[in-house]
């Protein structure tokens, strides 16, 4: 298994990023504020405006280091692709699965089924260490009702049934969710979730949490030699990852909804550090955002047991894992997609 | 792994003086420095060949010299650092 390799995050503005050597150099008002050996990085990611010389994109693209641009607030701007790697065999038989709905629904399916098997135990964990603090009853029939729900995935094999049983799976989850939130309740709730813009603390924290692993699953989709653009359940759409929204749906609860609710409920994070706009948004202020990105990046450190692979691997390595798989099935390795079930 | 390197490079010479910043440049390129002719790099054995190979190249080996120490994977413990010029963990969270 490769090895998880750092990620630079660069959050003040007016800076402008280059190279020299084989270094990656930070400067602010013509201070440099960072220098860090290229080799040691897998990823840069700036949020606000940072420039970024040619050179260092070049050397970017060659290297494999993902180079993404973000908005102050998390939202996807841009990214730098090199020349385009990796099998063209591979991303030709990808597009034939996308084409064809059935074979589609059913890789979508196994996705979905990790989707809703973690979520199960997301609830299921959470009863087991606060059992005295929720509806416990409430708790049990959701945990019963995914089970069920899981049942019926498993024979789909059409896309708008399977969006059907996915769509009220998440509703099942997202009616707990807020019971799983322990700490700061009155000013962190989840009511149902929005988006573009989140319109409270807690759906803010998602969506920048949700877009951070869209980028780090679009970036292992692309590293194993796969189109991270053409997707089986989320069908095409301009500048839409949809593979990468296809893969996230089983991480989403395991990697981002587990993250917030650790940053809530262990109090990293707390209500001065948001801020209201006049239209309703709500997002974080800089400290905040480092905070989330600090805990973010430890977490990806830490080491977990890959239930398909067995072997220990960190966590940051889970969608480059999990991507690695999916070429391997969509290869004909493998006879099936083995999604990531965490318990 | 974390591997320390130390050079003296002879600058009685124009040549010398090109050697060391040669050197010093070559180390940059691996990792931070932490003292003026000390160097920290977090590389794997491949990294680490290349660069002990691109290092060997440049030295006069009759006037200067290289030492590597080689404090391993877990060197957080081994590591200990009092006064100026902190030093940043490439290993830790990089939020700038």
């Amino acid at each position: 298994m490769k090895k998880l390799l750092n990620t630079l995050f660069v959050t003040m503005p007016d800076t402008y990023l280059s190279l020299d050597g084989e270094n990656i150099v930070i400067k602010r008002d013509d201070e440099i504020a960072g220098r860090y050996p290229l080799h040691n990085l897998e990823g840069v990611c700036t949020f606000g405006y940072a420039g970024v010389s040619p050179a260092l994109m070049g050397k970017c693209a060659e290297n494999n280091i993902g180079l993404t641009f973000m908005t102050r607030n998390g939202r996807f701007l841009a990214r730098v692709v090199g020349e385009d790697k990796g099998n063209v065999v591979l991303r030709k038989e990808q597009y034939r699965i996308s084409d064809d709905e059935r074979r589609s629904a059913i890789f979508a399916r196994n996705m979905i089924l990790g989707k809703v098997y973690n979520s199960k135990w997301v609830v299921e964990r959470a009863l087991r260490d606060h059992a005295l603090r929720m509806d416990i009853e409430r708790m049990k029939q959701v945990s019963a009702s995914l089970s069920e729900t899981m049942k019926l995935i498993r024979g789909v094999e059409q896309l708008d049934i399977l969006r059907g049983l996915e769509g009220s799976a998440a509703v099942q989850y997202n009616s707990v969710f807020d019971q799983l939130i322990l700490q700061q309740k009155e000013k962190f709730f989840f009511h149902g979730r929005n988006k573009r813009p989140p319109l409270d603390n807690v759906n803010a924290l998602l969506s920048f949490t949700y877009s951070l692993l869209a980028k780090d699953v679009t970036a292992a989709l692309e590293s194993v030699g796969l189109d991270a653009y053409v997707g089986f359940l989320h069908r095409d759409r301009p500048g839409r990852a949809s593979l990468a929204l296809d893969m996230m749906e089983e991480l989403r609860s395991v990697y981002a909804d587990r993250m917030v609710l650790y940053l809530i409920n262990k109090k990293v994070v707390n209500d001065s550090g948001f801020v209201k706009k006049e239209n309703g948004a709500v997002i974080m202020d800089d400290d905040t955002r480092k905070a989330v990105l600090k805990a973010w990046q430890e977490r990806k450190q830490e080491k977990i047991m890959h239930p398909y692979l067995n072997e220990k691997i960190a966590w940051g390595l889970v969608p480059y894992a999990q991507a690695l798989l999916l070429a391997r099935h969509i290869r004909g390795d493998l006879d099936e997609y083995p999604p990531f079930f965490w318990k | 792994m974390l591997v320390l390197i130390t050079y003296d490079v002879s600058t009685s010479s124009k040549e010398g003086r090109r050697r060391l910043s040669r050197v010093a440049k070559t180390c940059l390129n691996y990792g931070q420095r932490v003292q003026n002719s000390v160097f920290e790099c977090i590389v794997d054995a491949t990294k680490f060949r290349q660069l002990k190979y691109e290092l060997e190249e440049l030295i006069d080996k009759q006037t200067d010299s290289l030492r590597f120490y080689n404090l391993g994977d877990n060197h957080k413990s081994k590591v200990e650092h009092i006064g100026a010029k902190e030093a940043y963990d490439m290993e830790a969270p990089l939020i700038l």
